[in-house]
C-alpha cells in the first residue's frame, strides 16, 4: 500500500448538513481524509452517499457545516469553487463524456482550456492517459463507438488529464455490465496505487478489500460505521452494518 | 456453426415484383391504379400540352436579368458575378474541408453552376462562361481546401464570416471609391433582393436567437424577463405588421440630424428582429434536449460557464435542432416576398412588373409557373444540403 502523509489533511468535513426542499439528506456528516489515502463509501440507496461526494467539489451545495478541501474552504464564492473544481476530478455514473467530440478532444479539452496547456502538450499528456487506461488505439473514435467500459476509462483519463489532487468516484461501475467492471476496477487499483486520494462510492467489496485504507457505511444520511477493510468485514459492530453487509454479499 | 446463405424466394425482389405487390395485388388495386393513372393523365395531358405549344415562355426569356437582379445597373453586373465566384469558392473551400459536412450544399451549388451554363449556351447568351467559371473556381478551391493543411477549418470559418459583408459591401459599393460607385438599394431587385433578404435576415438573427435562447434559460430576472417579453412580443404579431414598423418608425428614433438607413436595410432589421425571436425559441429547444450529466461534467472540470456553453452544450444544442433551424430559415426565405408590401422590388413584385409590360399582357401562367418552380428549386436546395449536414454531423453521436 501507497504511504499516506499522516499530517496532511487534504479533506475536512464537520457537520455536513444538506436539504433537498424539506427532505435531509445529509444529517451531520464529519469525516476527514489524509493525502494519499483511499476511501470507500457504501450504504443503501438513498442514504446521501452520492449527495456526499459530489459536495466535495460542490456540484452539490451544503447549508450547514464546513468543508475544507485542500486548505480551501467552500462557499459560494465562485472563485474557491473553481479553485477546488481544478484540483477535484470526478467519474460519474453515466460517464458523461462530450459526444460530439473525440476521446483525444474530450481529454484535451480542460486542459487547453483550463490550464492553459499548449496544444502539443495536452494531446502527449492525453495520449499517456489514454495508454495508463489501456486504449490508446481508441483515440480518435467518438464516445458513441465505444463500450462502456471503453467509455468509463476515457472518463478517468479526462478527470486526470486536470492533474487533479482528489478523485471521486460516484458508484463507477454501476452502469456497466459484469463483464466491464474489471477492466475499470483495475484501472482504479493502478490508480490507488500511485498514491491518489480516492473517494468511491462503491458496492465493489473486492475492490474495497483491495485498496481502501477506511470504509463508512452510509445509512439515512449518516455514517452509521467506519473501518477498515478488515474491521468492517471481520467484526462490523453496528447491526444494520452486517445487514446490509449480508444482503450485498449473499449472492 | 456455419452461416447458412440462401437466394430470396423467387419475384420479392425487383421493379416487377414491386408493381404486382404495391399497385396489382388484388383486382380492386388493380382498378384503383388504373383509374389514378388516367386521371393523371386527364389532368396532366393538357398542362404539358399548353406548356409546349401556347404558352409564350419568352416572357421570362427577355425578362431573365430583371428577374434575377431587378434595377441594378446594367454596367455593374460584373459585381454581381463577382459575388458568385466568391460563393463558388467558398463553397468549394467548404466541400474540402468539412467533407461531408458541406458535401450536400456543394453538390448543389455545383449542379446548379453547371446547369445555368447548360441553359446560357442554349439560350445562346453569353452568361454560360460565368456560370462555368464558378463552377471551375468551385472545384479549384475544392482541391485547395482538400489538401490544405491543419488551419483549414478556421481559414474556411473566416472566410465565410468575411464573404457576407464583402458582398454587401460589394453590391451596395461606397461614395468614396470611384471604382466600386454606390448602388442605392432601391435598384437592388429580383432574386438578388430575394436572397440577400433571406441570408442577411438568418446570419442576423441566428446569434441573436442564440443569446435570447441562453437569456430565456438565464438565472438573472431581468435577462429572463427581457428575453421572454420579446420572443413574446415579436411572435404575437404579424411579420407585416413587423415590416411596417420597421419602415415607417426608425427614422423617428432617430436624432434628426441623422440620414435613416434606406428601406432595404430598414426591411433587413425587420427580419433579424423577427426571425430571432422563432431561432431562439428552436435554440430553446435543443438547450432543453441537452442532458445535466453534459453541464455537471464541464462545471467539474473546472470550465467556466462560457466555456461550457461554447463548447459543450451549443455544438450539442445546435446539431440537435439543425431540422428546425433549416425550417425557420426556409420559412423566412418564402417571407421575403412580404418585402414587397413596403415597396421593395424582391422576386414575386418583379413577376407582378412584367406582367404589366405592354408586350406581355396575359402571361400570368407562364410568369408564375417560373416563380413558383424558382421557390421550389431554392427550397429543395436548401432542405437537401440541410440533410446531408445533418446526416454527417449525426456520425458517431452517442
Amino acid at each position: 500500500m501507497s504511504e499516506i502523509d499522516k499530517n496532511q489533511e487534504i479533506i475536512i468535513c464537520r457537520d455536513v448538513h444538506k436539504w433537498f426542499d424539506s427532505f435531509h439528506v445529509l444529517r451531520g456528516i464529519s469525516m476527514t481524509v489524509k493525502k494519499g489515502e483511499v476511501i470507500v463509501i457504501f450504504g443503501p440507496s438513498g442514504s446521501g452517499k452520492s449527495t456526499f461526494i459530489r459536495c466535495i467539489n460542490r456540484l452539490e451545495e451544503h447549508q450547514k457545516g464546513q468543508i475544507i478541501v485542500d486548505g480551501v474552504e467552500l462557499t459560494n464564492d465562485i472563485r474557491n469553487i473553481e479553485t477546488i473544481r481544478k484540483e477535484v476530478g470526478i467519474v460519474f455514473q453515466q460517464f458523461n463524456l462530450f459526444p460530439h467530440l473525440t476521446v483525444l478532444q474530450n481529454i484535451m479539452l480542460a486542459p487547453s482550456w483550463v490550464r492553459r496547456t499548449p496544444k502539443d502538450q495536452a494531446r502527449e499528456l492525453a495520449m499517456q492517459l489514454l495508454n495508463r487506461v489501456g486504449i490508446p488505439e481508441q483515440a480518435n473514435k467518438y464516445p458513441g463507438q465505444l463500450s462502456g467500459g471503453q467509455q468509463q476509462r476515457v472518463a478517468i483519463a479526462r478527470a486526470l488529464a486536470m492533474q487533479p489532487k482528489i478523485m471521486l468516484f460516484d458508484e463507477p461501475t454501476s452502469a456497466l455490465d459484469p463483464e466491464m467492471i474489471k477492466e475499470v476496477l483495475d484501472v482504479m487499483i493502478q490508480l490507488a496505487k500511485t498514491g491518489m486520494t480516492m473517494l468511491v462510492v462503491t458496492h465493489e467489496m473486492g475492490f474495497a478489500r483491495a485498496v481502501a485504507n477506511r470504509m463508512f457505511f452510509f445509512d439515512e444520511g449518516q455514517i452509521v460505521e467506519s473501518g477498515t477493510p478488515n474491521e468492517i468485514f471481520q467484526s462490523p459492530k453496528e447491526d444494520r452494518t452486517k445487514l446490509f453487509l449480508s444482503q450485498i454479499l449473499s449472492h | 456453426m456455419t452461416a447458412i446463405e440462401m437466394q430470396p424466394p423467387p419475384l420479392t425482389v425487383g421493379p416487377l415484383a414491386w408493381l404486382r405487390k404495391n399497385l396489382f395485388s388484388t383486382w380492386y388495386n388493380a382498378v384503383l391504379t388504373l383509374a389514378v393513372l388516367w386521371l393523371l393523365y386527364a389532368l396532366l395531358y393538357p398542362a404539358i400540352q399548353w406548356a409546349l405549344t401556347e404558352a409564350r415562355w419568352g416572357v421570362i426569356e427577355a425578362n431573365l436579368t430583371l428577374f434575377m437582379i431587378g434595377q441594378y445597373p446594367r454596367d455593374q453586373l460584373w459585381r454581381i458575378w463577382l459575388a458568385v465566384y466568391m460563393l463558388g469558392g467558398m463553397m468549394g473551400l467548404s466541400w474540402g474541408v468539412w467533407r461531408e459536412a458541406a458535401r450536400g450544399f456543394a453538390f448543389i451549388a455545383l449542379g446548379a453552376g453547371i446547369a445555368f451554363a447548360l441553359i446560357g449556351l442554349l439560350l445562346n447568351s453569353d452568361v454560360w462562361i460565368n456560370w462555368l467559371i464558378a463552377a471551375a473556381i468551385l472545384l479549384a478551391l475544392y482541391a485547395f481546401g482538400r489538401f490544405l493543411p491543419r488551419r483549414g477549418a478556421s481559414i474556411a470559418s473566416l472566410g465565410w464570416l468575411l464573404y457576407f459583408p464583402l458582398v454587401l459591401l460589394l453590391i451596395a459599393g461606397t461614395p468614396l471609391t470611384p471604382w466600386l460607385s454606390s448602388v442605392p438599394s432601391r435598384l437592388w431587385g429580383g432574386l438578388l433582393l430575394t436572397l440577400m433578404l433571406t441570408i442577411v435576415g438568418n446570419f442576423g438573427a441566428l446569434p441573436l436567437g442564440i443569446l435570447l435562447a441562453l437569456g430565456r434559460r438565464s438565472k438573472l430576472p431581468i435577462v429572463r424577463y427581457f428575453s421572454i417579453g420579446y420572443i413574446e412580443l415579436i411572435r404575437g404579431v404579424p411579420l407585416v405588421s413587423i415590416l411596417f414598423m420597421a419602415n415607417l418608425l426608425v427614422p423617428y428614433f432617430l436624432p434628426v440630424n441623422v440620414q435613416p438607413p434606406d428601406t432595404v436595410i430598414r426591411v433587413m432589421i425587420g427580419f433579424i428582429l423577427f426571425e430571432a425571436a422563432y431561432q431562439a425559441e428552436n435554440v430553446r429547444g435543443g438547450l432543453q434536449s441537452i442532458n445535466r450529466g453534459q453541464f455537471e461534467a464541464a462545471q467539474a472540470l473546472g470550465l467556466s460557464g462560457a466555456l461550457t456553453m461554447t463548447f459543450i452544450i451549443l455544438p450539442q444544442a445546435l446539431r440537435a435542432v439543425i431540422p428546425a433551424l433549416f425550417n425557420s430559415f426556409i420559412s423566412l426565405f418564402k417571407d421575403t416576398s412580404l418585402a414587397a408590401i413596403v415597396g421593395l422590388f424582391e422576386l414575386l413584385r418583379i413577376g407582378r412588373a412584367v406582367l404589366a409590360q405592354s408586350d406581355w399582357l396575359g402571361t400570368h401562367r407562364e410568369v408564375f409557373l417560373f416563380l413558383f418552380t424558382v421557390y421550389l428549386g431554392f427550397s429543395m436546395a436548401f432542405t437537401y444540403g440541410s440533410r446531408r449536414l445533418e446526416e454527417a454531423l449525426g456520425v458517431g453521436r452517442r
